[in-house]
């Protein structure tokens, strides 16, 4: 202690690899690579889909060609190939497996690398989980639990084949296929993801939660994600995800919906921690993920998110607030390091009176990233009475990263109190000059601090996820303090 | 460019021609005049006028070489200000109204003048900040400008009372470009006034102003558009800073159909201070949109930005601050406030404060709230025997005050108190 300096501080981060880097070796079957309406009408002949979703996947299709990336975000990346993509892979053989025992031993041990252990989970942590690999489902746990209550939960291809009505009810209302460039892609290509179902007035039991795995070399994952709480219904989600290494530019184009009925409550968490490319910025996940949420009368959404991985991330969790007293909330903390881009933040659109929502987004840069928060505050002509508190801070290690902040706000009604604070600055010298004084040495000191400025939003987190953020924090920022 | 918008750009330019300054052959209007090929009409797909239509500004037909003939204009004049007068009327300078006694150290002259008169002054930095590159606005008038002033103040010198310029339309549908130059050399300190008033009919006025503070200089500007209810304005203000210089702006904005201001500035020395305050009252329909850009290139400096806006009516209010700290400008210090209060639910309020910082050890912060009037504050005047309408003025002013009580000019915060208790009235 003491003779630790910033410039050791640093080199220890840069050095610093990927804890979470390997490559499952499991068999796969692969489509032929690149993107046609052949490719889509294989995607949806393999899953077996009625003919209403393949139509759906088609015209999302066609209005993607017309489309055009966007380019507003605070971003800088070499343009995806979208033709040099494999938009189909599943692990085979699909064999139906009753218990743990039968699951493939290498994705067990995969699991456990990651600390999440399914033995564990479902033995102690009280969490079912629908874990999707490389786009297919291969393993759901707890389903008889949740059935007893009518909770459906299972994967997005399972849901279209059991229960299509729901799916074709709510698939694509709260994030329309024409809604941008991904999420046009997404609709028309997406392979797989989670469905989940709470039936009025239950409250759900358990955390719900799935991991999200890029595995195949080259294989984009579309995924996509549908939750229905129905009135008075309760849910909490958890969405966590790794990535193992790889040296070419992975694409990560998920779609999520939200649904909250009157007087449901969602509640969605996402730690994402995919590859962020190495120091040079090598390999690393695109990660451009639309998520949406709709609330009706009493309704509320909370987003929580704590985003550390992807080379590139561009993702605003938005809640509709529709419903009179509805509520939405979104809680971030995004940490860039080395050459990662985040451009991420939040759309809060206010249509129903006495409707509230909380912004609180944290952002840490480090090393040589970009990390913007952007944000869109809308209080519409109707919304009486309507409420935002917005709060964005940034933290800036050195002087070769960025932190930038683009909140737009827009008021159409005299009641709405709208209130927006911003700041940005780097660690108090002061402040760990007081770790130090007390044994506390610097590398702990900002740590410390760090998850300190974090705590709002890892307060957030269900138990089962807070302890992986805040190991996630601790292990992004290694070192890269100075 | 399709061809109805090729013909509709050049019908608006061709309002222009007769009255250019065809005697200028400086760099920036051949610059401009070759961006102009290119530049279209701004729209709200473009991110800098996402709020602002200009179609008001485009689809207006202009009329001709307005001729005039004004004699009085007391009631424009700052009461006690006994200020060094510029008059313009509908963009043609006027001698007979203006009030220029030449004192040491201190050049005021007409911009055409300056042109022929003091060349390589005029070389040097004419055209040298504005954004006639990419700003469709600023390029038509780098291109078209007809008159406006020139101002050089020498080294050292402090000019004794303020200089106050005051622009007036008086036509049924004027459309001009004012160009002025102001040169501070080091520590020299002047004010600056610049009003905009209209006398009768409506008016377009494209406005563009460099400004130059050079080290250690003080430049308090003070910007006052009070035009007519039809009026439209696009004001670009480019302003380069020198090391410890002070740059402080307040523009009010009280009146006018349309009003843009677009505020560029460079702090490119160390230990700079930059204030921008502003306050709009707006009502009817009214379109105000404050764009601020603060570029801290060097370490050391300071910077504070508070933006008010009242809006009663159906009128609206934008605000765009940028703050962008370099990985140079160490021990930045950025503020940046935008308030704004509804007085009806047909207002909109537009706020958009951003943040670009690339240094670590800095200070910046940046807030924004919109709400109504205080009802609970209302409540407890009016338990103390104020009539509502009286508190209603006072919760207003109190709110008004922040920008107000910046003016360090007496007799000019008193001329805008009462035009403000006026309004409200």
């Amino acid at each position: 202690m003491g003779k630790y300096t910033e410039e050791q501080l640093e080199k220890e981060l840069e050095t610093q690899e990927y804890k979470y880097g390997f490559v499952t070796d499991i068999e796969t079957e692969k489509a032929p690579i690149g993107l046609s309406e052949d490719i889509i009408r294989l995607i949806s002949a393999k899953k077996n889909e009625p003919n209403w979703l393949l139509e759906y996947r088609l015209k999302a299709y066609k209005a993607w060609l017309t489309m055009e990336e966007p380019e507003w975000a605070h971003v800088n990346y070499p343009k995806v190939d979208f033709q040099d993509i494999y938009y189909y892979a599943a692990p085979k053989p699909k064999k139906q497996l009753d218990s743990l025992d039968e699951v493939d031993s290498e994705l067990l041990e995969m699991y456990e690398k990651l600390g999440i252990s399914i033995d564990e989970q479902k033995k102690l942590s009280n969490v079912a989980v629908d874990i999707v690999m490389d786009s297919v489902s291969v393993k759901t746990t707890f389903q008889d639990t949740l059935a007893k209550l009518g909770i459906i939960f299972g994967s997005f291809s399972d849901a279209v084949q059991n229960h299509p009505e729901l799916v074709k009810k709510y698939m694509g209302t709260i994030v329309p296929y024409t809604d941008n460039y991904y999420a046009a892609l997404n609709a028309a290509v997406f392979t797989d993801g989670s469905f989940c179902y709470i039936p009025k007035g239950v409250r759900c039991p358990m955390e719900l939660s799935t991991y999200f795995r890029i595995n195949e070399a080259q294989t984009g994952q579309f995924e996509r994600t549908l939750v229905v709480a129905d009135q008075g219904s309760y849910v909490s989600y958890l969405e966590g995800c790794t990535a193992p290494m790889r040296d070419e530019n992975q694409l990560h184009a998920a779609v999520v919906e939200l649904v909250a009925l009157d007087d449901a409550e969602i509640k969605y968490s996402t730690v994402q921690n995919w590859y962020p490319g190495d120091k040079e910025g090598k390999g690393g996940i695109y990660n451009f993920v639309t998520k949406r949420g709709l609330c009706e009368k009493n309704a509320k959404i909370s987003w929580t998110q704590v985003e550390t991985g992807s080379s590139v991330t561009w993702k605003y969790p938005s809640c509709i607030l529709k419903g009179d007293n509805s509520v939405g909330e979104f809680y971030s903390v995004a940490v860039t390091n080395n050459l990662q881009q985040a451009d991420t933040g939040t759309k809060m659109l206010h249509l129903g009176k006495n409707t509230k929502s909380t912004i609180i987004s944290k952002g840490v840069s480090a090393g040589n990233s970009q990390n913007s928060y952007r944000g869109l505050v809308k209080i519409n002509k109707n919304a009486i009475n309507a409420r935002n508190f917005s709060q964005c801070d940034s933290l800036l290690m050195g002087n070769k990263c960025g932190a930038h902040t683009f909140p737009y706000i827009e008021v159409d009604n005299k009641s709405a109190k709208v209130e927006h604070e911003a700041t940005t600055s780097k660690i108090g010298e002061d402040q760990i000059f007081y770790c130090n004084q007390r044994g506390i040495d610097t590398e702990s000191a900002i740590k410390l601090i760090v998850n300190g400025y974090a705590k709002d939003v890892l307060n957030q987190l269900p138990m089962e996820f807070a302890v992986e953020a805040q190991k996630l924090l601790a292990i992004s920022l290694e070192g890269s303090v100075g | 460019m399709s061809v109805v918008l090729e013909d509709k750009k050049q019908a608006f330019l061709a309002n222009f021609v007769a009255k250019s300054a065809d005697k200028d052959s400086s760099i920036a209007k051949q610059e401009a005049l070759k961006a102009l090929e290119n530049l279209e009409f701004p729209t709200t797909r473009d991110e800098y006028w996402k709020y602002t239509r200009v179609g008001k500004i485009t689809n207006a037909n202009y009329s001709q070489s307005p001729s005039f003939n004004v004699s009085d204009i007391s009631r424009y004049l700052v009461e006690g200000l006994g200020a060094y007068l510029v008059v313009f009327v509908n963009g043609f300078f006027s001698e007979e109204l203006s009030e220029i006694s030449q004192a040491k150290g201190i050049t005021i002259c007409p911009i055409a003048k300056a042109r022929k008169e003091h060349v390589d002054e005029f070389d040097q930095h004419f055209g040298r900040l504005s954004k006639h590159e990419s700003q469709f606005f600023s390029a038509v008038n780098t291109v078209y400008n007809t008159n406006g002033v020139y101002l050089n103040i020498e080294k050292n010198s402090v000019v004794d009372k303020p200089i106050h310029m005051i622009n007036l339309t008086d036509a049924a549908n004027a459309a001009y470009n004012p160009r002025n130059l102001f040169i501070v050399e080091e520590n020299a300190e002047v004010t600056i006034i610049n009003s905009y008033e209209t006398i009768s009919g409506s008016s377009f006025t494209n406005s563009t102003t460099e400004i130059y503070v050079n080290e250690g200089a003080t430049v308090d500007s003070y910007i006052l558009q009070n035009q007519s209810e039809t009026s439209k304005q696009v004001n670009e203000i480019d302003v380069v800073q020198k090391a410890n210089s002070i740059y402080t702006a307040n523009t009010v904005t009280l009146n006018g159909e349309l009003v843009r201001n677009n505020y560029n500035i460079e702090v490119k020395g160390q230990g700079c201070k930059t204030n921008l305050y502003g306050l709009c009252l707006t009502s009817g329909n009214q379109h105000i949109d404050n764009h601020t850009i603060i570029d801290h290139i060097e370490p050391n400096c300071e910077s504070n930005e508070v933006y008010i806006g009242v809006l009663d009516d159906s009128s609206t209010a934008v605000f765009n601050g940028k703050v962008f700290v370099r990985s140079e400008a160490q021990k930045t210090n950025a503020y940046q406030q935008n308030k704004n209060m509804l007085l009806t639910d047909d207002a909109s309020a537009y706020s958009k404060p951003e943040l670009e910082i690339y240094a670590d050890d800095v200070k910046c912060s940046h807030g924004s709230t919109t709400g109504q009037v205080d009802e609970e504050a209302i409540f407890y005047l009016r338990t103390r025997g104020v009539s509502e309408l009286n508190a209603r003025k006072m919760m207003i002013r109190a709110f008004a005050n922040e920008i107000l009580e910046n003016i360090k000019i007496d007799a000019l915060r008193a001329v805008l108190e009462s035009k403000i208790d006026e309004r409200f009235s």
